[in-house]
């Protein structure tokens, strides 16, 4: 394998090993929420600065390539789009122990039906196929993260329209429901996470960037002056 | 991102928290091509569509002897643009450059079918004047190539033979050309000196205030950086994107970031086929054709 090959086989490789600290990160906090478990809870925050030190390795290894490299074509947008989709996964990071240190914050349980484990599924459920499509190269794979945006985001406002109604109803329970606000906030955000970087897949893949749909055939703003 | 109406106060919203969709399978891949296949000619560039094309080149086929050199090859050029030829050594690319102002007719045994049109006229045509039309299409070579004369009168050469004798006329034509080149504040006290004496990079402008200096319409460039240093380079670099508000330039390079720097087209060509040519952007970020990439991003054979 040439030099500039296995350079950008150890970039993919190391993308693979953050979105595993990543996915079991997610799976500690979901775990740490149900289990109100404070060790559980470190154990997330432990797992962090492995994926800080990851992420400052990939930076450089991205920046070294575009400068000793000069890459072009898909060898270009797989470096550029790691430049975006590291960042991304260091953010689910920090989303989860935002959410870990709640994690003894909000029990007794105040949401019946699961609805909480629903939202740390469903958010591990998008990450999971982000990271996916990105090993597979699997476009449609990305377009379905793409499209299951949407639902984390209604779950979020069910959830938050319940606890609204329940600190109405019980001002004991202002305290958790104030967490958990922000528990559903940072789960929600981790979704926004995975589609981001289902969007990178796709312009790794098809080299047009999927971000944005609405401006992609919109008629120029009128208030710009065109060049 | 969270849709804006998500958080309406609605507490008493009856409606049942809908199924999770993404706990199902997921759904077969997408059956689409990833890579769209892409048009051969940069059609698809607006720019290309409304400027209007200085050259044109139609179903151009060329054999040396019994062997095909360039294979039906079609391309267009729009005025006051950079193209760029790209590809191995040995794919045509500097063939195809000669075949614009006709200097493989300096070659034996090479016969050549197909149209080259040069604004309206077409190149290979019994009528056209090969000396009219190397005036109109200069050219300026891998190695410089001074004359071994004084800077001034390699620079008044081409005027010369046309026979322009005025002296204020000559001495405007050169100051302009130099200027041209971005040449003239380094040798405007040593005009008389030989030509021979300038560095590389000097001598590779020299050539280029030459072209400049019969006001041509189209210079072609073979390789004209191969031998220079990086600040040689990029000076000649920048001069090209000056001279692109006067002239159309064509420049066959084997440095592909050069193609990336100074050009606003780009032609890949592969054993006398042109493969894919488009926008310079869209080719180095997402060209259309297997063999392209693997080119460009250094995969080759």
């Amino acid at each position: 394998m040439r030099q500039f090959d296995q350079e950008l086989k150890d970039l993919r490789d190391g993308i693979l090993a953050m979105a595993g600290i990543a996915e079991e990160m997610i799976d500690l906090t979901n775990q740490a929420l149900v289990e109100r478990s404070k060790a559980k809870a470190d154990q997330v925050m432990a797992l962090d600065r492995r994926m800080d030190e990851w992420e400052l390795k990939l930076d450089r290894l991205c920046v070294d390539l575009l400068a000793l490299r000069s890459p072009a074509a898909g060898d270009l947008r797989l470096i550029a789009s790691s430049l975006k989709i590291v960042p991304e996964i260091e953010r689910i990071g920090d989303h989860c122990c935002n959410i870990a240190r709640r994690a003894t914050y909000v029990h007794p349980p105040i949401l019946s039906g699961g609805l909480l484990e629903r939202m740390g599924q469903e958010t591990r459920g998008m990450v999971r196929w982000a990271v996916d499509s990105f090993i597979g190269s699997d476009a449609g794979l990305a377009r379905t993260v793409i499209a299951a945006d949407d639902s984390v985001d209604e779950l979020y406002g069910r959830i938050y329209r319940e606890l609204l109604r329940l600190m109405m109803t019980d001002p004991l329970c202002i305290e958790r429901a104030s967490h958990l606000i922000l528990v559903i906030k940072n789960w929600e955000r981790i979704a926004d996470q995975a589609t981001n970087i289902a969007e990178e897949v796709l312009f790794i893949l098809e080299g047009r960037s999927a971000k944005h749909p609405y401006l992609q055939n919109a008629p120029p703003d009128p208030n710009i002056p065109s060049e | 991102m969270l849709r804006t109406g998500a958080l309406d106060m609605d507490i008493d919203d009856p409606r049942p928290i809908p199924e999770p969709t993404l706990l199902q399978a997921p759904p077969e891949p997408d059956p689409r091509p990833a890579m769209p296949p892409q048009p051969d000619l940069p059609l698809t560039d607006p720019s290309v569509l409304s400027a209007p094309t200085m050259l044109r080149v139609d179903r151009l086929n060329l054999f040396y002897g019994d062997k095909q050199a360039l294979h039906d090859i079609n391309l267009q050029v729009a005025r006051h643009s950079v193209m760029s030829f790209i590809g191995p050594s040995g794919c045509g690319k500097s063939t195809l450059l000669r075949c614009l102002n006709r200097m493989n007719d300096l070659i034996d045994n090479v016969r050549i079918q197909g149209r080259v049109l040069l604004g309206d006229t077409d190149v290979y045509a019994p009528e056209t004047d090969v000396i009219a039309l190397r005036k109109r299409a200069g050219m300026v070579f891998q190695k410089s190539n001074p004359f071994p004369k004084s800077i001034f009168e390699n620079v008044a050469y081409g005027l010369r033979i046309q026979g322009q004798r005025d002296k204020t006329t000559l001495e405007e034509a050169v100051e302009r050309s130099l200027r041209g080149a971005g040449l003239w504040e380094e040798v405007k006290d040593r005009l008389k000196d030989s030509a021979q004496g300038l560095s590389g990079g000097q001598q590779q402008r020299l050539c280029i205030a030459r072209a400049l200096a019969v006001r041509p319409e189209v210079i072609l460039m073979d390789e004209p950086c191969s031998a220079l240093d990086p600040i040689a380079t990029a000076k000649v670099e920048e001069l090209i994107l000056e001279l692109k508000r006067e002239f159309t330039i064509v420049i066959v390079t084997h440095n592909m970031q050069q193609a990336a720097r100074v050009s606003d087209h780009t032609a890949f060509f592969w054993m006398g086929k042109l493969i894919e040519s488009g926008l310079t952007e869209q080719l180095f970020t997402n060209p259309g054709h297997r063999m392209t990439e693997d080119y460009i991003t250094g995969r080759f054979g």
